[in-house]
């Protein structure tokens, strides 16, 4: 049972990347879009590509979005990733305001519009390999993470404001934040599964978590 | 900050890499897996994969190729190659690919842009463009750059970002096969023009040639073929030497 780690399917993304690898990583990996389903589990994984707004109502008018908050409140082991992870925040901005999970807390802004104010003319969606700093070092994801090891990034609205959550940043004009941590709630804005070595040993990290 | 991308690109016809590449420790130099495997470990930062295929046939080897890759090699895996449609995205898409490039087809049909970047979000659309001088203008050729669409170069990148392409795929049909650099003429014309991210292709036969490819502002990734394939320039190298002079770099242990 605890080889096994859960893949949130709710039409959201591509999850060949992500099941793969945790195949290839030796886990067991079962999709559903099932809320009843999630009370036997013993990890989940929350991916996402795509729009906010839509992600939510996806997860709202399942149920999933209960269910998850159900189940990371009595401990489960919950990993967002990219937009899965900004949806575990308080709220997003993205076409007008829209309520996320709560996990987390913090909002989930425009990159262009935070780096336009701050006068830097980078590009939009950040696109590519970048170092972490790690911001809490022990975070039990980071088992096998070194301080610079680069990860996939591709996104166009960061999280901010997450206080004591912040796991882990990048630098992109601004510091971006790259992964956060509430308890056993996780999440990263990069994607793991397409990050190479030290992707997959991030994975294996959270599948070993306890 | 974020690092300078790196990206081998691999022509794949009927399933098998076209012009194998002579590795040692590498068996059969045709498979498209053994070399994305290796590509992964040498610490390229993505793959590029054009499907030549001409029949409906192979290309069914093709999608079962893409499958075997992204089930081994996790890193971004960009697909081309007869690519029209949406029926094109999702027939690539569920094989792992994690972006679409359009060449061709988006010449023939624009609207293949925007279709693909409203369903998938511009990340996954790259648009592709083989550019030649024609008096004096850079044309926008298509078919593999066989026609002249006489398409201007500039006019089609930004048409390509309105339309909502996420990424640009510069080739530079002057400069490519001659290995003496990418053309940065035409290449800081495009950066100067639309703000995506730009992978410039054609022309790289030595390290140096990344190095005033990575100077020139608004460049993010440099694509080649046969520099990496016949191992002129190997990647734990070439990332070192730009390390070195300064450039970001994601360097492999």
């Amino acid at each position: 049972m605890n080889d096994k780690i859960t893949v949130i399917d709710y039409g959201v993304g591509n999850l060949f990347s992500l099941r793969s690898s945790l195949h290839a990583l030796g886990f067991a990996v079962q999709l559903t879009g099932d809320p009843e389903e999630l009370t036997k589990v013993s990890k989940i994984i929350l991916p996402g590509v795509g729009a906010f707004g839509d992600a939510a109502q996806k997860l709202r008018s399942t149920g999933l979005a209960e269910a998850l908050v159900d189940q990371a409140k009595r401990g489960k082991p919950l990993l967002g990733i990219c937009l899965g992870m900004q949806l575990l925040f308080e709220k997003s901005f993205e076409f007008g305001e829209c309520e996320g999970l709560g996990l987390v807390p913090g909002q989930v802004c425009s990159l262009e519009a935070d780096l336009r104010e701050a006068g830097l003319a980078y590009k939009v969606p950040h696109i590519g390999w970048n170092p972490l700093h790690l911001e809490k070092p022990t975070c039990p994801l980071f088992k096998n993470t070194r301080e610079g090891d680069a990860f996939y990034f591709v996104h166009s609205y960061h999280a901010k404001n997450c206080g004591d959550s912040l796991a882990a940043s990048c630098e992109y004009g601004l510091n971006v934040t790259a992964a956060v941590q509430a308890d056993n709630v996780y999440g990263t804005q990069f994607h793991p599964e397409k990050s190479g070595k030290v992707g997959l040993s991030m994975l294996e990290a959270f599948g070993e978590v306890r | 900050m974020v690092a300078k991308r790196i990206i081998p690109c691999l022509d794949i016809r009927d399933g098998r890499v076209v012009k194998g590449v002579n590795f040692e420790g590498l068996r059969d130099v045709e498979d498209p897996v053994a070399l994305a495997s290796f590509y992964n470990e040498q610490g390229a930062d993505e793959l590029v994969f054009y499907d030549i295929t001409a029949s409906a046939e192979g290309r069914g080897l093709f999608t079962d190729v893409l499958t075997r890759v992204a089930s081994q090699v996790f890193i971004p895996l960009t697909v081309g190659g007869a690519i029209r449609g949406l029926e094109d995205f999702d027939r690539v898409l569920k094989c792992g690919a994690d972006k679409v490039s359009v060449n061709s087809g988006a010449v023939a049909r624009p609207e293949v842009i925007e279709e693909g970047a409203k369903r998938y979000g511009s990340q996954c659309v790259v648009l592709s463009m083989d550019v030649k001088r024609v008096r004096g203008a850079f044309h926008v050729f298509a078919k593999g750059g066989r026609e002249d669409t006489g398409l201007d170069a500039i006019e089609w990148a930004q048409k390509g970002e309105a339309l909502g392409a996420g990424e640009l795929v510069v080739n530079s049909m002057d400069t490519d096969g001659v290995k003496n650099g990418f053309d940065l003429e035409l290449l800081s014309a495009v950066a100067e023009a639309v703000s995506l991210p730009i992978i410039a292709s054609g022309g790289a036969g030595k390290r140096e040639d990344f190095e005033a490819l990575f100077r020139l502002p608004g460049m993010d990734a440099g694509l080649a073929a046969s520099i990496f394939h016949y191992k002129e320039v190997g990647i734990p190298a070439l990332k070192r030497f730009l390390a070195e002079k300064g450039i970001p770099m994601r360097v492999v242990a």
